[in-house]
């Protein structure tokens, strides 16, 4: 499967995807650059973590305003996977392709760790490789990770399973409601998350719990 | 209206300046005729001590900078060493002390931004940052607002550039109340056939301006951080720059792709004195003249006068000599970046330095003396006199589990998670060793097997009793810090940072710890290959402890056998490796002695560099035959600090000797040097434990076996057993109790 990694002035874990997709699928993802209008055919497009355009306004909102992320939207609305991590899930809420709002963490600080993640929906591309509940580690790296929406939402993203990574065993770092760390859209092909599982995917890093996420949206795994 | 550049050269201008009476007697022969406005304040950024290390330089010419691997010393933007297979690591260490005081968010960020761009600026993308962070009392009214401000700084440019931190220390002492330290350490890889340099070559060559616009921010920033605070200090809140951490990592990429295009002759970024310093030291590096043209510059403040523009220092801006073939490619990467690019000026063969604005000369000056003839001082110094050794029965005594806690719970040794959670440790994917540990460790992208180790280190107290051994401790610490991971130390960069220099005192503490710092880097073929110098560190003519910081790294070629710190498993022995006949010794200006009893008297433990170096090549020769489990320096707080930590780092607990009839004392809190502890995988009935203590004997190491690992709880000796989640509680809880001001002052 081919995969697509959307560049925007300001992120900078665009070279930790770039090698996390290519070490686990064997290839180099194609970029695609701001301007850009048009993205090539590929069956996955991940918009990394970073800090686009500074973050000078909202985090996120310049960016879901910029050409390149029309043309997610399109190819999303075609049923192409995308994942956002971090400044990209971000991105994603504000471009409207993902419900809620991503706020300030309640330390008012930024935070850097490892943290736990419960796998609270294994039926989707993304966490397939996973079992259901099951629990893995995860590090975070953000400021603005603090998940936000509104009471109707909420239920409907909890009954609809849409939630799919949680922070477990008391480590939700930034105070998301319901200890939300990741979520899909409805159609399911859309995943936003906080954590940043290219950072655990080989022995260097101390563990690949991180590794099974690509290997699901690459159809590399298929099941648990 | 023109823009006013013809103030009138007054007396008080002059000092204002910072220039002295003889200094500006030497401008006045130099140019043969009074200086203009702008000239005034182009020989004040370039002759203040920040700039010119006019009472430094000789001294700092003693240091050993050369060595095997050594590709560029001193001079550069940054040191560069060869790490094997074409790649050469590119590092430096800067101080931000003055602005982080005015202005501790920006002054530190700046301070990152400065350093990182020092690095790239050779053409070497960053892959590791640390900080050393000095502060004064806890209880100092301000202490909790700098080092919210100067931590939250640090993070927020390091962390939005993407550069993960990896290390780095924070220190508390009441000498630096009116006047913290923020030394900031960055480094980079690059491939050694494709280093920039800053020397310009070829005549009537275009100088491009790249990166942001010029403001006035930062004007004369130079000159004030070569002055001393007093109680005006907030009047100085404007010379503090603001840093832009998005423009900066655009700058970053814009300048590879530039340096990959073949476009770049020579390159320089704007630090201190910005356009000033950058374009002097383009031109006279490369005997060649400059001439700019103010009104190409791009601005984004309205009627800024010649002056402003030569002494602004905003950030993330760079000066290029191009090659004009390449000009239109070159441009079309900073546009796509949205970066400003514009020629700015000529490289002449006049040897002037010429500056234009609105159609007037506002400056010419000689290029080559505006580097070369500033006042070099060969200032007087008298030698610090030693202190007493303490008295062989002066032990002062505590209960050994109820100090522990206490050292393990107090400022200077409590955890620094609070800090280090606000950094990206982790981004680029590399960080294989984050802070927390002895070094942090990088692995090298694109090689299978190796990895950097960086270390940043200095003990001011040593330093304050005995400046020379201070000095060599700085150096062997680090050195030490780099081997225990299984790490060859490559080569150093220094951050001295001391108080006046026109006070003979001072000088003297400066002129000895350069003269430990240089044995030390000899004995250990430990180069040093950039630095810098901040003086003046004084608030109301009180000086800070000197502290000249060292950062250091080292190379291990397979990190797969680099050794951590947390205790490996249960059952293993530990041993003491390096250790005196009396495992520990020396208590005079430990921790110990210092926060138990309130004691800061007698001279530092010395460090014997011939049986350092002998020490740690056999530590490191354990850790590359995967032999050791676990290594760990000892250094503050001594052997029983060092153990906690290596419990506390996995949880596993351990169960310790004393000698018979000794004192506990000395042995689990003195802080003698050269020692580290090792785990071993080993049968202590076997052979090869057997080979082991025969090498060592025949090496003159000594290296007793002190214990063992196993259970989950810490028992030193006699003292009551601790348990690990014990020895954590009081780690983890000091810093953020303290931050919350929960703490009783």
């Amino acid at each position: 499967m081919k995969s697509a990694v959307v560049l925007l002035p300001g992120l900078n874990r665009d070279r930790d995807m770039i090698a996390a997709l290519t070490k686990i699928s064997g290839k180099a993802p194609v970029t695609v650059w701001q301007t850009d209008t048009d993205i090539p055919d590929v069956d996955l497009i991940v918009i990394p973590g970073g800090f686009s355009y500074g973050d000078y306004l909202r985090c996120g909102a310049i960016a879901a305003r910029m050409p390149v992320l029309k043309a997610v939207a399109e190819k999303a609305a075609k049923g192409v996977q995308v994942i956002g991590v971090c400044n990209g899930f971000q991105i994603l809420v504000e471009a409207g392709l993902l419900p809620g709002a991503l706020m300030r963490n309640t330390s008012l600080k930024f935070v850097c760790r490892e943290v736990k993640l419960q796998v609270t929906n294994a039926n989707t591309a993304f966490t397939r490789g996973y079992t259901q509940n099951q629990i893995i580690r995860c590090p975070v790296a953000h400021h603005d990770g603090n998940y936000f929406a509104d009471t109707d939402t909420l239920s409907r993203l909890e009954g609809e399973g849409q939630v799919v990574f949680r922070y477990a065993e008391g480590t939700n770092p930034n105070g998301s409601l319901n200890d939300i760390a990741g979520i899909v859209s409805k159609d399911g092909n859309v995943l936003g998350m906080m954590p940043h599982p290219e950072n655990l995917i080989e022995a260097a890093h101390g563990g690949s719990d991180g590794r099974a996420l690509f290997e699901s949206a690459l159809g590399l795994k298929t099941a648990a | 209206m023109t823009i006013q550049n013809d103030v009138p050269i007054t007396a008080e201008l002059i000092k204002a300046h910072g220039l002295k009476p003889d200094e500006y007697q030497r401008i006045l022969d130099l140019v043969g005729r009074e200086p203009t406005f702008t000239e005034l304040g182009i020989f004040s950024a370039m002759w203040n001590e920040h700039c010119s290390y006019k009472s430094s330089k000789k001294w700092l010419k003693t240091l050993p900078t050369r060595g095997e691997r050594v590709i560029q010393g001193p001079g550069e933007n940054a040191g560069v060493v060869d790490i094997g297979d074409g790649d050469c690591v590119v590092f430096k260490m800067e101080s931000h002390n003055h602005p982080s005081y005015i202005e501790p968010y920006q002054g530190a960020a700046t301070g990152v931004g400065g350093i990182l761009r020092d690095v790239f600026t050779m053409g070497a993308r960053p892959v590791a940052a640390m900080n050393a962070l000095r502060f004064g009392a806890p209880d100092h009214p301000k202490t909790r607002h700098l080092v919210s401000g100067v931590v939250s700084g640090v993070g927020g440019y390091g962390n939005s550039f993407g550069v993960p931190t990896v290390g780095g220390e924070v220190n508390f002492d009441p000498r630096y109340n009116g006047n913290i330290l923020v030394n900031a350490f960055a480094a980079g890889l690059a491939k050694t056939d494709a280093i920039f340099l800053s020397e310009a070559k070829g005549v009537g060559l275009p100088v491009v301006y790249l990166g942001a616009k010029t403001g006035r921010d930062g004007v004369g920033g130079a000159t004030m951080a070569s002055a001393e605070f007093d109680d005006k200090i907030e009047e100085k809140r404007p010379t503090v720059q603001v840093g832009d951490p998005f423009t900066e990592k655009c700058l970053l990429e814009a300048c590879l792709e530039l340096m990959a295009s073949g476009a770049v002759i020579a390159i320089q970024d704007m630090g201190a004195a910005g356009l000033t310093c950058s374009a002097v030291e383009m031109g006279a590096k490369g005997d060649l003249g400059i001439e700019l043209d103010l009104d190409r510059v791009p601005v984004r403040e309205e009627r800024m006068s010649a002056y402003e523009m030569m002494l602004s220092e905003s950030q993330e801006r760079m000066l290029m000599v191009l090659k004009p073939e390449k000009e239109e490619e070159a441009e079309a990467i900073f546009r796509k970046w949205g970066l400003d690019f514009a020629i700015v000026g000529k490289t002449t063969d006049d040897l002037r330095f010429r500056i234009l604005h609105q159609g007037q000369e506002v400056a010419n000056l000689p290029i080559k003396d505006l580097g070369d003839q500033a006042p070099e001082y060969d200032r007087p110094w008298t030698e610090p006199t030693p202190r007493a050794p303490l008295a062989k029965d002066d032990i002062p005594q505590a209960d050994v589990a109820d100090a522990l806690l206490k050292l393990l719970g107090g400022p200077d040794l409590s955890s620094r998670r609070w800090v280090w959670e606000q950094y990206d440790t982790m981004i680029q994917g590399n960080s294989l060793q984050r802070p927390g540990g002895d070094g942090g460790v990088v692995r090298v992208e694109g090689h299978d097997t190796k990895a950097l180790a960086f270390s940043s280190d200095v003990t001011p107290r040593y330093c304050e009793a005995d400046p020379f051994e201070g000095g060599k401790q700085a150096v062997a610490e680090c050195w030490r810090n780099l081997t225990a991971t299984g790490a060859l130390p490559l080569a150093a960069t220094d951050n001295l940072n001391f108080g006046n220099p026109e006070r003979p005192e001072i000088m003297g503490q400066l002129v000895k710890a350069i003269q430990g710092i240089g044995e030390a880097c000899r004995a250990l073929d430990f180069p040093i290959v950039s630095g810098n110098v901040s003086l003046y560190n004084e608030t109301n003519g009180q000086g800070i402890l000197p502290t000249p910081t060292i950062g250091g790294v080292g190379l291990i070629d397979d990190w797969a056998k680099m050794a951590r710190s947390g205790f490996a498993a249960e059952g293993e022995m530990i041993l003491l490796v390096g250790a005196p006949d009396w495992w520990g010794t020396h208590l005079a200006q430990s921790i110990y002695m210092r926060d138990l009893h309130g004691r800061t008297d007698g001279p530092p433990p010395p460090v014997d560099l011939a049986h350092e170096r002998k020490v740690g090549d056999y530590v490191r020769k354990l850790i590359r035959s995967g032999v050791a489990t676990a290594v760990h320096d000892v250094s503050d707080g001594g052997l029983g600090v060092a153990l906690a930590e290596m419990a506390m780092a996995s949880g596993i607990g351990a169960t310790v000797n004393q000698l018979n009839n000794g004192d506990p004392i000395p042995q689990f809190f003195g802080e003698d040097q050269g020692r580290y502890l090792v785990t071993l995988n080993i049968d202590p009935q076997g052979e090869d434990f057997n080979a082991m203590l025969a090498e060592q004997k025949q090496l003159g190491i000594f290296a007793p076996w002190i214990g063992s690992t196993g259970g989950t709880a810490l028992k030193l000796g006699e003292a009551r057993a601790i348990a690990v989640a014990d020895l954590k509680a009081a780690h983890e809880g000091w810093f953020p109790a303290f931050m919350a001001g929960e703490l009783a002052s």
